[in-house]
């Protein structure tokens, strides 16, 4: 809540910009005045390997907050997301300890959320239900099929993942994990896709007037079934880099991950309303949540829950600054 | 054949028939598994049985459903009961924990009363979100919904409260009249609202808001009174599920109390027909769905299958009700019968009228 007058602030000295940028830079605002504090209050933390620890920890949320992304930018909700993670990784460990040759099951787990993303999206372009309800059952279903492939945890030995974990690409004195150039890429690629696409066109079209883009001419149907498909697939993506990430599948991982990520595009200056926002932001609102975490473990002081509560705040002072960028465009 | 259908006509097409008989379907299931299903007995002055054991336990899920239909009839929608449930119940067995005789029963009721205030506060400032400042619900309610965990965390330190109460635990496990007591107290709180949205005008202003806020305030509604006040009635029923919940086991946690009830809470009302759009809903059908979504998850206890495996269960069955509820699928359906062969129809009519 203490956010507010600064983002408030922003919005007044940078009047020249348009305002569908004021949100991001809002953001763009806080993260650098966190990251200040940070630096301030403890020594070890302008060592340039804790910015890329927070892109190590938290790459599978940046893709996975990425697809949600085009989904509520459609103006629609993906709660599917976390249980699709969890799925998953829950596939690819099973699937390893079979002795499934990596390649195949690879391609096998990567195919399993666009599958389910494209179900839900035909569920509720043709029948017409809330995609609040569809994904809520979805989110049951591949939660459920988790823990029916197996109840406990299944840890993954395979050669090719276990590369994949422990390989650091060394930048200078520091590294990054393979991990995070996977999901650089996704993010590059989603960023150019809309911004310079037909499909990136008719996504902001429809999450700005879905009447008047059918009346356009535009495909609609296609293009929301387009979007919960392309966030099942990140979803899976971001289910591979866990994998690689805690080297297991298990059946209980990732509950809840959905809040996370629909904050951080919140945080990220995305309109829930659709047809507003950047994945520009949404890195950003990944990035102030990673910021929060390494700044809560760094004062060592303060309990885990508090994460939860400065998260809400910030969601508040976000949807707040929204609210009055909103107003002022009437 | 065709007067069968149209005898039966008003009873499909009424907006419990489905929902009933899924509930119907679930307790002939659970029958077939284990005939003594359907046996209530009387011990010690209390009935018991797996019918009042299912009734006993969605006494609370009842209870927010309840709130979230008002909610979800302005056309809003309360994803924070789950957190509203949490921090009820932590205040209300933390303050009882402190006192120096837990079984007091002055102790309890201020106890019960603190708790109930905060959780009036918090559907207050849910309220103040929506209507006051007209951010979206889901969105209003999700910074509740994320904040109040770690609220409801803070308040117990983290840890579980664990309280030695008996006129706490009544409400949860007590018995009243035979009737274990939860049971009572859902019906109480079910007949209040009853009365008071469909013996006055209250739920059919509540309705206008939903269907057009605005046109309803240009119509002398006082929109955004209403649109407050059904927040606070959705976190008051929430609190009292959550005294329920944390009297059942008598402890409060949380991190897991009212964990995803929220979810099951909106399943129960879309279940009985109300829709998320808002500007109708049914009291009726949010109980049926209420006491569906529990069926489901006792019959599903008592087959030893995973509480975790169960989600795929429930999540087939929230399809199945969704979709034939749907007026798209619907037609769609109806539009493939009319273009098949005449055989093909009615060896699907004879499929639907079976559970009739």
């Amino acid at each position: 809540m203490t956010t507010t007058p600064l983002a408030v602030r922003a919005d007044r000295a940078w009047w020249r910009v348009p305002q569908r940028h004021v949100p991001v830079l809002a953001t763009f605002v806080l993260l650098l005045v966190m990251y200040g504090v940070g630096v301030s209050q403890y020594r070890a933390f302008s060592n340039i390997q804790v910015i890329f620890n927070i892109f190590i920890d938290n790459g599978f949320l940046l893709v996975v907050a990425v697809g949600m992304t085009f989904v509520i930018l459609t103006g629609g909700i993906d709660l599917s997301v976390g249980s699709v993670v969890a799925l998953t990784a829950m596939v690819s460990a099973s699937l390893l300890r079979d002795g499934l040759d990596p390649a195949l099951v690879l391609v096998i787990a990567l195919l399993i959320g666009p599958t389910l993303g494209l179900a839900m999206g035909c569920v509720i372009h043709f029948f017409d239900i809330q995609p609040f309800i569809v994904t809520l059952a979805g989110m049951f279903f591949a939660r459920g099929l988790c823990t029916w492939i197996s109840s406990t945890s299944i840890p993954i030995t395979d050669g090719f993942w276990t590369s994949a974990a422990q390989e650091r690409i060394r930048i200078g004195e520091n590294f990054v994990s393979v991990s995070v150039l996977i999901a650089l890429a996704v993010v590059a690629v989603a960023a150019i896709a809309l911004a310079y696409t037909r499909l990136g066109r008719n996504v902001y079209a429809i999450g700005g007037n879905p009447q008047s883009a059918l009346l356009m001419g535009l495909p609609v149907g296609r293009t929301k079934i387009a979007v919960y498909t392309i966030s099942g697939l990140c979803s899976a993506i971001g289910g591979i880099l866990l994998s690689f990430y805690t080297l297991s599948g298990a059946p209980l991982i990732a509950v809840g991950m959905e809040l996370d990520v629909i904050a951080a595009v919140v945080i990220g200056g995305t309109l829930l309303t659709g047809g507003s926002g950047y994945v520009f932001g949404t890195v950003l609102g990944v990035l102030v949540l990673g910021v929060i975490q390494t700044l809560i473990t760094f004062d060592g002081t303060l309990s885990s829950w508090w994460t939860k509560i400065v998260i809400g705040a910030l969601l508040f002072a976000f949807i707040l600054l929204q609210r009055l960028v909103g107003i002022r465009k009437k | 054949m065709s007067t069968v259908k149209a005898r039966l006509a008003p009873v499909t097409g009424h907006r419990l028939f489905w929902p009933l008989v899924m509930l119907v379907v679930l307790l002939v299931a659970n029958t077939v598994y284990r005939p003594s299903f359907l046996s209530v007995e009387l011990k010690n002055g209390h009935l018991y049985g797996s019918l009042i054991d299912i009734v006993r336990l969605s006494a609370p899920l009842i209870l927010v459903a309840l709130g979230m239909s008002l909610v979800i009839a302005t056309g809003g929608i309360d994803l924070s009961v789950g957190s509203v449930v949490a921090v009820s119940g932590a205040v209300a067995c933390l303050y009882i924990s402190e006192q120096p005789d837990q079984n007091s029963l002055g102790g309890v009721f201020t106890a019960l009363a603190l708790a109930f205030g905060i959780a009036l506060l918090l559907g207050a400032w849910n309220g103040v979100l929506v209507a006051v400042i007209g951010i979206q619900p889901i969105i209003a309610t999700l910074i509740l919904m994320v904040a109040g965990r770690g609220l409801a965390q803070l308040i117990t330190s983290g840890q579980i409260i664990t309280i030695n109460s008996e006129p706490y635990k009544t409400i949860g496990v007590g018995h009243l009249l035979t009737l274990p007591f939860a049971i009572i107290i859902a019906l109480v709180v079910t007949v209040i609202v009853a009365v008071l949205t469909r013996r006055t005008a209250l739920g059919m202003i509540i309705e206008s808001v939903g269907g057009n806020a605005e046109a309803s305030r240009l119509a002398g509604v006082r929109s955004r009174r209403i649109t407050l006040l059904v927040y606070v009635v959705s976190a008051a029923c929430a609190a009292i599920a959550g005294f329920m919940m944390t009297a059942n086991v008598s402890s409060a946690d949380g991190n897991a109390a009212g964990l995803w009830v929220e979810l099951d809470a909106i399943l129960a009302v879309v279940i009985g027909g109300t829709s998320l759009a808002g500007g109708r809903f049914f009291l009726s059908g949010t109980i049926v769905g209420a006491l569906i979504i529990q069926t489901l998850t006792t019959s599903v206890y008592a087959m030893n299958i995973d509480p975790q495996t169960a989600l795929l269960f429930k999540a087939v069955v929230v399809i199945a009700v969704c979709l034939i509820q749907a007026p798209a699928f619907r037609a769609r359906f109806r539009r493939r019968k009319s273009l098949a062969p005449p055989p093909a129809p009615t060896a699907e009519k004879q499929k639907e009228q079976v559970p009739a």
